[in-house]
C-alpha cells in the first residue's frame, strides 16, 4: 500500500535458531491501519491461513481478510435469551399458579400481562450474559501470557502500531521464504516469535 | 444540524474559538492535532501517573467526609429503625424513594449515551461514554441501596428474591415492587458487563504503558491478556453491538417499571398513564444534567478539550433541552388531566400541589426545572461551559425536587382529610440524601484516578475515520 518507503536492502535474515520447534512465526509491523489491511489480504491470497493481525482498534474488514468465519456471539446471545425469557415465565407460572397460589383482585393465576417485565428483564440480563461470556470463552481470554509479548515492539499493538503475525504452523510456512514474503510487504519491522 | 455522515465543511470564524458548520454550529468531534499515540498517553497518564493530585484531594477530601456521613446515618438506622425518618402515615415513603428514584433516573444518561446514541450512529458520545457508564453504575449502586433501607428489615433483603425458601414462600410476581427487583439488578448487570467489555482493550492499553511492576501486573489482570487480535475484535464489537441493542429497550425499560410503582396504586397525582413515558424523559434529563455536572470540571482540570470538543457539550445540551421540553409536556398533562377528568380528588389534589403546604416546591421545581433550562436555547450558553454546568445544576436541582413532589406531595393529600399529614424531614433524612452523594462522588472519584475515563480504542477509531475523510 505505502510504496513510498522504499528500502535500500532487503534485512538481513535473522539467525536461525537450532531448533526449528522454537519458533512460532513472524510478526510483522505497520504504521496505518490500511497498510495492515492490505498486507492481510496479500498474505491471504499467497495462500497463507494460519495468520492472526493486532490492532489498536477494531479494523471492520480485518477479520475477513484473514478468512475469520462470523462471530458465533450473536448465536448464544439468542440461545441465552431465550432461555432467559421461557425460564423466567415458566418461574413465574409455576410459582404463582401451583407452588403459592393467591388470588388477587379474581385475577386468574396465570395472569400473563403481568409476568411480561420479568420476563423481559430476565431475558435482557441472561442474553446479555451469554454474548458476554461467549465473548470470552471465543477469544480464549482470560489467557494473560502470550509468545507475541515477548516481542518489544509489540507493546504498541494497544497504542499506535499494526501487527500481522504468520504462524509457522502454516502449511505454507517455510522460514525463508516466509521471511522475504513479509519483506515485500514493507513493514517496519519483521521480529520472530518465540516461545521461551 | 448533525448530519449521519459529516463531511461537512468546517469553517473558521474570527471571534470564534472552535470550527463551526455552515450553519455555525460547532463543527469538530476531536481535535484536529489527535493522533494515536497522543490520545493513548493523554488519557492513560491518569490512571498512571496521578496529574492533578491536589485538586484531585481537595474534591475526593468532602466527598469522602459525606461517605463516612452516610455511613454514620445508615449505621444508626439500622439500629433504631426507619422511625429516625420524617416518615409517618400517610407519607410512609419519604426521602428513601425520592432519592431512589431520583439516583436511578441518573443513571439513565449512562446507558442513553453508550446504548442508544451507540445504534444511531452518534459519534460524538465516543469520548463521553466511558465515563457516564461509570456513572450510571455508581447511581445504580446508591439509587439500589434505598428501597432496602426503606425496608425496616434490611437484613432480610432476601426474601425479595424468587428461591425455594423453607417458608414456601414467592414474591408477587403481579407487583410492580417485585418487578423493580428485576429491573433494578438486571440493569446493573447489564451497565456492568457493558463498561467492562468497552474497558477490557483500554486496560490493556494502561497496561503495555504501565511502567510499576505493581501497575503492570494489577493492570494486566484487569485486560485479562487482552492482545488485540482481529479475532478478539471481532467478538468483542458483536457483543459490544449485542449489549448495545439489548440496553437500548432496557433504558426504555427500568424507569418505566419505577413508574408502576406508582400509577399502579389508586392515588389521585400517582394514578396516570402519563407516567412511564413521563419518568422515561425525566431520568435522560437528569441523567444528561449530572454527565454535564461532572464532565465540565474534568474537561477543565485534565485539558481535555480537544477529546470532549464543544461540540460535545453542545449536542448534549440540545438533548437536555429536548428532554425539558418532555418532562414540562408532562406537567402540563397533569394538569390538564385532573382538569379534565373531572375526578373531585384529582382536581383537589393539583389545587393543594401547587398552593397547598408544598406549594412553595412547586413553584420552585417549575422554576428550576422548568424555566432556567430554556437558557438553552441560546448557542452562547450551549457552548459556555461555566453557563451550561450552572444550568445542568438547575435541572439536577428540579429532578429532584420533582420526585418530592410527586412522592411527598400527593401522599400526604388524598381521599381522606382526616388521614391528611404534613412530611418533615429530620436531620437524619437529609444525612441519608447528602451522605449518599458522597457516596457517589467518592467513587466517582476513584474511578477517575485509577481508571482510562474516556474510551481510548473508540477515540482511536475517530481519529482513524477523520484520516480517511469519513468524519
Amino acid at each position: 500500500m505505502n510504496a513510498t518507503i522504499q528500502l535500500e536492502q532487503p534485512r538481513p535474515l535473522p539467525v536461525l535458531t537450532e531448533d526449528p520447534q522454537e519458533l512460532i512465526g513472524f510478526l510483522a509491523e505497520f504504521k496505518e491501519h490500511d497498510q495492515l489491511l492490505d498486507a492481510a489480504r496479500r498474505a491471504y491470497a499467497a495462500g497463507y491461513r494460519k495468520m492472526d493481525a493486532y490492532s489498536p482498534f477494531p479494523i471492520e474488514e480485518l477479520p475477513e481478510a484473514l478468512g475469520c468465519r462470523p462471530s458465533l456471539v450473536p448465536m448464544f446471545a439468542l440461545l441465552g435469551g431465550m432461555a432467559g425469557g421461557l425460564g423466567g415465565y415458566f418461574m413465574e407460572w409455576y410459582s404463582m399458579g401451583r407452588l403459592y397460589p393467591l388470588n388477587v383482585g379474581g385475577r386468574p393465576l396465570n395472569s400473563w400481562p403481568n409476568f411480561i417485565p420479568v420476563v423481559f428483564e430476565l431475558t435482557v440480563l441472561i442474553a446479555s450474559l451469554s454474548a458476554f461470556t461467549a465473548m470470552l470463552v471465543l477469544n480464549r481470554l482470560p489467557h494473560l501470557h502470550h509468545p507475541v509479548f515477548e516481542v518489544p515492539e509489540f507493546e504498541r499493538a494497544s497504542i499506535d502500531r499494526f501487527f500481522l503475525f504468520i504462524e509457522s504452523e502454516d502449511q505454507k510456512f517455510e522460514q525463508k521464504r516466509t521471511w522475504s514474503f513479509l519483506e515485500t510487504l514493507v513493514p517496519l519491522t519483521i521480529k520472530e516469535v518465540r516461545d521461551e | 444540524m448533525e448530519t449521519i455522515q459529516g463531511s461537512e465543511p468546517r469553517l473558521s470564524i474570527p471571534g470564534k474559538p472552535y470550527p463551526v458548520t455552515t450553519l455555525g454550529f460547532p463543527a469538530e468531534m476531536i481535535g484536529p492535532h489527535q493522533t494515536y499515540a497522543r490520545v493513548s498517553e493523554q488519557i492513560a497518564e491518569v490512571p498512571l501517573r496521578h496529574p492533578h493530585q491536589k485538586l484531585w484531594l481537595l474534591g475526593f477530601a468532602p466527598a469522602f467526609t459525606l461517605l463516612l456521613v452516610f455511613g454514620i446515618a445508615v449505621g444508626y438506622l439500622l439500629y433504631r429503625g426507619v422511625g429516625i425518618w420524617g416518615i409517618q402515615i400517610p407519607v410512609a415513603w419519604g426521602f428513601a424513594i425520592v432519592n431512589f428514584v431520583w439516583w436511578i433516573g441518573i443513571g439513565h444518561a449512562g446507558t442513553f449515551i453508550s446504548a442508544i446514541l451507540l445504534l444511531l450512529l452518534q459519534k460524538w458520545r465516543t469520548t463521553i461514554n466511558r465515563f457516564t457508564e461509570a456513572m450510571t453504575l455508581f447511581a445504580v449502586i446508591c439509587a439500589g441501596m434505598f428501597p432496602l433501607l426503606h425496608l425496616g428489615r434490611p437484613w432480610t433483603f432476601y426474601f425479595l428474591l424468587p428461591y425455594p425458601d423453607t417458608m414456601a414462600l414467592w414474591p408477587q410476581f403481579r407487583s410492580p415492587l417485585v418487578w423493580d427487583i428485576f429491573a433494578v439488578s438486571t440493569y446493573f448487570t447489564v451497565s456492568l458487563l457493558f463498561w467492562y467489555m468497552g474497558l477490557l482493550p483500554d486496560l490493556a492499553t494502561v497496561r503495555d504503558k504501565a511502567r510499576t511492576k505493581w501497575k503492570k501486573i494489577l493492570y494486566g489482570l484487569g485486560a485479562l491478556g487482552w492482545r488485540g487480535s482481529a479475532r478478539h475484535w471481532q467478538n468483542h464489537q458483536s457483543a459490544y453491538l449485542l449489549l448495545g441493542g439489548l440496553a437500548t429497550p432496557l433504558v426504555l425499560s427500568v424507569h418505566s417499571v419505577v413508574s408502576f410503582d406508582f400509577s399502579v396504586a389508586q392515588l389521585p397525582g400517582w394514578h396516570s398513564t402519563i407516567f412511564p413515558p413521563y419518568f422515561v424523559a425525566g431520568a435522560i434529563y437528569s441523567g444528561f444534567a449530572m454527565v454535564l455536572n461532572l464532565i465540565i470540571p474534568i474537561r477543565r482540570i485534565f485539558g481535555f478539550q480537544d477529546l470532549i470538543t464543544v461540540r460535545t457539550l453542545n449536542n448534549m445540551a440540545c438533548v437536555t433541552l429536548a428532554t425539558c421540553w418532555m418532562v414540562a409536556y408532562g406537567y402540563i398533562m397533569e394538569a390538564f388531566m385532573a382538569w379534565y377528568s373531572g375526578d373531585v380528588f384529582e382536581m383537589a389534589m393539583m389545587r393543594d400541589r401547587a398552593f397547598g403546604y408544598y406549594g412553595w416546591v412547586f413553584w420552585l421545581l417549575m422554576t428550576v426545572n422548568v424555566v432556567i433550562p430554556q437558557l438553552l436555547w441560546s448557542r452562547k450558553v450551549r457552548t459556555n461551559d461555566i453557563a451550561l454546568f450552572f444550568v445542568a445544576l438547575s435541572a439536577n436541582l428540579g429532578m429532584w425536587l420533582e420526585r418530592f413532589v410527586i412522592v411527598v406531595q400527593s401522599l400526604h393529600h388524598d381521599f381522606t382529610p382526616a388521614k391528611w399529614a404534613n412530611f418533615i424531614p429530620t436531620i437524619w433524612d437529609w444525612a441519608t440524601l447528602f451522605g449518599s452523594i458522597g457516596l457517589f462522588l467518592t467513587l466517582m472519584f476513584l474511578f477517575v484516578r485509577y481508571f482510562p475515563m474516556i474510551s481510548v480504542s473508540e477515540s482511536r477509531e475517530l481519529i482513524a475515520q477523520r484520516k480517511e475523510g469519513r468524519l
